[in-house]
């Protein structure tokens, strides 16, 4: 299958990329990993008449802890993840993600941040980062502009950044002591979207009491959605099943999924229910100290 | 839309051409090059029958644009033997009778070969999950995974695809 006939640029620069986007306004997108976008355009479902590539930057390619903070940059592929120190140590809930996201080798190409500017609810990154409190940074060559997570999918496909505006960086404060993530995906195969898949970061305080929740949803609504009422119910809590089981309740509640071809949507929200809960005691077990 | 020349160096010989951008890194090995070892079968990301080396990572070229690999260097089935002899990961497979119908087995071969190169002895699920970006309808897969077993101790060392 072929896409439409395009344009293509590879600058060397960030500057140079968002000057192309600018002069080119909406008729332009932006090729990072390409593991959305190109699969979209031999569909046709997207015919971009210009291709701005931005494989040819140098130094877009970091995945680092920097002042307190995991700094993910526009290059960094997915199989990064897999490998990284500080993931291992401080992100279990992106070592998750990391093995579930398509296969092996969509992910020695796909990148984490393409998976966030791209604005598929059905993408992974989205209900994980929107668990972990991410800041996004975008940036128009001439200005930086940070956005919070919980402020950038506005709706499907569609996301907070500018017609001028490439997402650059993904920031995530390193979690404190006594913090632990998860997330859990129902797939029919490897490869293939999620079913539903829920992302849940915890931190307990000193005396074992969940301090902070985060809970992300994964394809369950026409944008990624990040379930405040069961984060809500959470904190102050001794966790415990019944606490689990409430979180779960409300988190259902929280997800709009349709009935498509993977499965009806009262299915979906019983998984969002189950799986809240599976990631919440996954979460809170590694937060204790466990595996 | 302006045609853009390009060099891509594959299984160490480079080739130059013209092609439009929209052209996919699979037609410019099988069409361009005349190199047919490398498959097309879904066209969709998902049976890696297309699986090339590019760089030393193991891709699916049905989803990079040709022009995307301007410069670079690629490795396809052709490109395992060397001088005559069959790449172990040929041997094993050929051992094990890793195959039946032959379609998934260059991109199974280039996919398990950067397996082994980033770990190069990886326990049974290891492969498993190594593996699971390339669709076999023949063999239910355990040869394929006893193959790569068997080629993980015999891969050549300091040689990187």
């Amino acid at each position: 299958m072929l896409p439409r006939a395009f344009d293509y640029y590879n600058p060397s620069s960030l500057a140079e990329a968002a000057a192309l986007l600018k002069k080119h306004g909406g008729e332009a997108k932006i090729l990072s990993g390409g593991h959305s976008l190109v699969p979209l355009m031999k569909l046709r479902f997207a015919s971009p008449a210009i291709i701005i590539d931005l494989n040819s930057i140098a130094g877009l390619d970091y995945l680092k802890e920097e002042g307190g903070m995991l700094k993910i940059g526009a290059l960094a592929r997915e199989s990064a993840l897999e490998s990284s120190a500080v993931i291992k140590k401080s992100f279990p809930i992106l070592a998750d993600a990391a093995k579930v996201i398509a296969d092996p080798l969509v992910r020695n190409r796909a990148t984490i941040v393409g998976n966030l500017a791209h604005g598929d609810p059905a993408n992974d990154h989205p209900a994980v980062m929107l668990a972990l409190g991410a800041e996004l940074v975008a940036t128009n060559g001439k200005k930086e502009r940070v956005i919070h997570v919980n402020e950038f999918f506005l709706g499907t496909l569609e996301t907070a950044l500018k017609e001028d505006e490439i997402l650059k960086e993904v920031r995530v404060p390193i979690p404190p002591a006594k913090s632990g993530g998860a997330y859990l995906k129902i797939e029919r195969k490897v490869g293939d979207f999620a079913i539903v898949a829920v992302a849940a970061q915890v931190t307990l305080d000193d005396k074992g009491q969940i301090k902070t929740a985060g809970i992300g949803l994964t394809n369950v609504g026409p944008v990624p959605i990040k379930a405040t009422a069961a984060e809500a119910a959470l904190v102050g809590k001794l966790p415990n099943e019944s606490v689990y089981a409430e979180a779960g309740r409300l988190a259902a509640d929280a997800s709009k999924p349709a009935s498509d071809n993977r499965a009806p949507a009262d299915y979906k929200k019983s998984m969002v229910r189950e799986f809240t809960i599976r990631a919440l005691r996954l979460a809170v077990g590694r937060a204790q100290g466990g595996k | 839309m302006s045609k853009k020349e390009i060099t891509i160096t594959v299984n160490g010989t480079a080739h130059t051409a013209s092609v439009e951008p929209r052209m996919l890194l699979t037609h410019f090995i099988r069409d361009v090059m005349r190199q047919t070892g490398t498959h097309v079968g879904c066209d969709t990301t998902s049976c890696g029958a297309c699986t090339v080396s590019l760089e030393g990572q193991s891709v699916k070229s049905c989803t990079i644009f040709a022009v995307q690999a301007d410069g670079k260097s690629i490795v396809t089935v052709e490109g395992l033997a060397q001088n005559g002899a069959l790449h172990p990961i040929q041997e094993a497979f050929k051992e094990h009778h890793a195959l039946q119908c032959g379609f998934c087995t260059p991109g199974m071969m280039l996919s398990a070969v950067g397996l082994l190169q980033r770990n190069p002895n990886p326990t049974e699920d290891e492969i498993r999950w190594g593996i699971s970006g390339n669709l076999c309808r023949c063999t239910g897969y355990q040869n394929i995974v006893k193959a790569i077993q068997d080629a993980a101790g015999k891969m050549p060392k300091g040689v990187k695809l």
